[in-house]
């Protein structure tokens, strides 16, 4: 834990919905199922529990409901605590707050809960980067830096379709944010935005409250960009595993790169765990004929047919003699017997009768919608 | 009207040490051993009471209760964590007249009147921590007080052949029983006792008190307070139940209690959504089945990696099956990794343990020539096979090879 700082977690649950509308219509980009057991806040709110966090506000925009379920109380984090624990955030909460147009207006507008909590520093983050990192590094090196922001970034090399809902940084030789790009016509190596950053609470409290008087709302635009060279905002890199989700191409990548031993390695170690919401369910069970290879599978699955480089979650179905390739089934699909399957994706509870075949294919999967019965 | 009182309260006896788990009970008391690839023992009896309606439960332990203690925490795995009721752990302690371990089951009960008291209910039910089954204990308590008896027993009909293994009752036409025989040679019924037990309290209380001022009594519910009852004509009845139900008191039934999930002719149904089993989960990733996994008629669980071949098995959280690696027919408990051209046939691994590459442990019946000689191998918890060791059948290894 940082020295002793006492450092408040904020997660923007809604960011980024836009950019998988098919799995956002019915939920928050928090709530949208990754990696057969989670959903995608378990990654920032594991992050920062085991970053020694232990009061995390999530400030919700709309479509809330599968949230709210999610992290019920937060015990599954550890976080259904007296003092701190987790918070929910949904608009309209307070006198000030109503649906917000950006991270500075979402801020205002939960202010009289940013302004009671006694930490020091504030972690930001949204739910569309997958990652295991200590947050309380990120701190230290805010502190040790002496900065005014702190960012989290990566160097990687992106497409020009993914630089279509990026924040793209120039970093000078100190490890200073000297350049900002928002969403540019890019492509190739560059030092990618997690979304990810850490301020003092006076500083934060500073630029909200200033932002709200000049009407404001983007912190991207209005701090990050408009800002750069007035603050000093340094930058953090990240070099573990990450996905990032900017469409369902890269939701669909993300998944599969979990099949990667490296990948899993990295994104839960042992000593750093991911929680998510308890489903009791039985274990899998392997009947006769099955026939399985480079798969994830969460519990409570019953598997009768072949399964071949997929993600499973829970409680997914495949019936005899079915054969499901390249596929991710979210939670309770159902294969029936002798289905051909391959390059798709079901939401929650989708049912495809016996004998069917879909096919989707590698950079356009095939997308089933939540309750789909075919 | 908030009240603290319960119709009924249930008390699960869970201190016995289960001997006849030999290496796996030597770290924990019998009814906290991994059974059913995510679960222990004392889920199924937790479980039935929270589906059967029952939200208060006193958890007798006594014998290596630290991961039992542990596995129980507050209870809210199964909802135990209550405001009035829920589960508690009741070890034995220290009062102004000294301290006593618990002498049997029924002092262990005696001991805990005060316990029961606080929520003053008409009824007790008695459970214990050795039995996989899915029971309704409403129903049972219904039967109860339909017949309006002061002792309730379930009992379960046997072939004749397996009777002489159990306490057998024996019933008049209306099922009130009318004798019973621990053990008999010579069955004269085939109802045995399952261990579970309805009683009106304030009756089975007036017995506790009775048997603990005897000094001549075992402090026992089949010895002393069951057949003290009978002799003062009190109302006992049996009450027949005829679904799933194992004993897993010997390394044998525990393996065949496991091999029984995967057997689709077997009534214990795991995933049936009316009837959950909670437990508490790990917290890790979803198992992986990796490219060169041969895997079929077996249950593997959360933060599993399977590249091996596995066939008939059971396989509890956090397990690795390297590539390379043969378990069939096996359980393997949590945590351990079985190495790449490792043997596992007909066995037993506890939890945490290696089993190097070569090493071979079990082997099926048909290759033991004298079938006497056969039985299940077994690894204790926390050990190490080393490379090319071999573990033979019947064989329980309690410390590393």
């Amino acid at each position: 834990m940082s020295s002793n700082k006492k450092i408040l977690g904020l997660i923007f649950s809604n960011m980024h919905d836009h950019t998988i509308t098919d799995l956002t219509k019915e939920r928050t980009m928090g709530s949208v199922l990754f990696g057969g057991r989670y959903r995608l806040i378990d990654f920032p709110l594991s992050n920062m529990v085991n970053s020694g966090i232990d009061e995390v506000g999530v400030i919700t925009k709309s479509n809330y409901q599968s949230l709210l379920d999610h992290l019920g109380s937060g015990r599954e984090w550890d976080l259904a605590r007296k003092n701190g624990g987790l918070h929910l955030l949904p608009p309209f909460s307070h006198v000030q707050s109503g649906m917000y147009r950006g991270r500075l207006e979402a801020l205002y507008g939960v202010w009289d809960f940013i302004k009671s909590s006694a930490a020091d520093y504030v972690v930001l983050s949204d739910c569309d980067v997958v990652l295991n990192m200590d947050f309380s590094k990120v701190v230290d090196a805010h502190i040790e830096t002496g900065a005014d922001i702190t960012t989290v970034y990566v160097k990687d090399v992106i497409s020009s379709e993914q630089a279509q809902n990026a924040t793209v940084f120039g970093i000078n030789d100190e490890g200073r944010v000297v350049d900002v790009l928002l969403n540019p016509h890019i492509s190739g190596a560059c030092n990618l935005s997690l979304n990810i950053f850490v301020l003092s609470k006076e500083f934060l409290k500073n630029i909200v409250l200033e932002a709200a008087s000049k009407s404001l709302f983007s912190f991207e635009q209005a701090i990050l960009q408009g800002r750069t060279h007035e603050y000093k905002i340094m930058a953090y890199r990240h070099d573990g595993y990450y996905s990032k989700i900017t469409s369902m191409e890269t939701f669909y990548k993300a998944n599969m790169s979990l099949l990667n031993s490296e990948n899993r390695t990295k994104l839960f170690p042992e000593n750093k765990p991911i929680y998510t919401k308890v489903r009791d369910n039985p274990p899998t069970k392997f009947g006769i004929g099955a026939c399985v290879k480079n798969s994830l599978i969460g519990d409570g699955c019953i598997i009768e047919g072949t399964v071949e480089n997929c993600v499973l979650f829970r409680g997914v179905k495949i019936g005899k003699g079915a054969v499901v390739k390249n596929a991710i089934l979210m939670q309770d699909t159902v294969i029936g017997a002798k289905c051909d399957i391959n390059y798709i994706i079901t939401d929650k509870n989708v049912k495809i009768s016996d004998m069917r075949m879909l096919t989707g294919s590698q950079n356009y999967p095939l997308f089933l919608g939540k309750g789909a019965v075919i | 009207m908030y009240t603290t009182q319960k119709e009924c309260v249930a008390m699960l006896l869970a201190g016995g040490q289960g001997s006849r788990l030999y290496a796996l009970t030597q770290n924990m008391a019998k009814p906290a051993v991994p059974y059913g690839g995510k679960y222990r023992i004392i889920d199924f009896p937790l479980s039935n009471c929270v589906n059967s309606g029952i939200d208060t439960v006193g958890v007798l332990t006594q014998y290596q209760p630290l991961v039992l203690h542990d596995y129980i925490g507050n209870g809210q795995p199964w909802d135990l964590d209550k405001l009035n009721g829920g589960v508690h752990c009741l070890p034995p302690y220290q009062t102004a007249l000294g301290a006593e371990w618990y002498k049997g089951t029924a002092n262990a009960i005696y001991q805990n009147i005060a316990f029961i008291d606080r929520y003053d209910p008409e009824y007790v039910v008695m459970l214990s921590g050795d039995h996989i089954y899915k029971m309704d204990y409403n129903k049972m308590l219904d039967f109860h007080k339909e017949k309006k008896a002061d002792a309730t027993i379930a009992v379960l009909d046997v072939p004749l052949e397996e009777a002489s293994r159990f306490g057998i009752m024996i019933t008049n036409d209306d099922g009130d029983i009318i004798d019973f025989e621990e053990k008999p040679k010579n069955p004269r019924s085939t109802l045995a006792s399952m261990g579970i037990y309805i009683f009106t309290w304030s009756k089975l209380k007036k017995y506790l008190i009775e048997n603990e001022n005897n000094p001549d009594e075992d402090k026992d519910f089949g010895k002393a307070i069951i057949p003290n009852m009978m002799k003062a004509g009190e109302k006992l009845v049996a009450y027949a139940f005829d679904d799933y139900w194992k004993d897993v008191g010997t390394l044998d039934s525990l393996w065949e209690a496991n091999m029984d999930l995967l057997n689709p002719n077997i009534p214990i149904d795991l995933y049936d959504p009316e009837w959950k089993m909670y437990s508490r989960n790990p917290i890790m990733p979803p198992q992986y089945i990796g490219s060169d996994a041969v895997i079929e008629n077996s249950m593997v669980t959360d933060g599993c990696v399977i590249n091996g071949h596995v066939d008939f098995s059971v396989i509890y959280e956090g397990v690795t099956i390297e590539s390379g690696a043969t378990v069939t027919d096996s359980i393997i408990m949590p945590g351990s990794v079985i190495k790449s051209g490792a043997i596992v046939e007909y066995a037993i691994v506890g939890e945490n343990c290696t089993v190097c590459p070569g090493a071979q442990i079990g082997a099926r019946p048909e290759t033991v020539e004298n079938r006497d000689d056969w039985g299940i191998a077994v690894v204790g918890h926390n050990i190490t096979i080393s490379e090319n060791a071999k573990v033979l059948p019947k064989q329980i290894i309690s410390e590393n090879m």
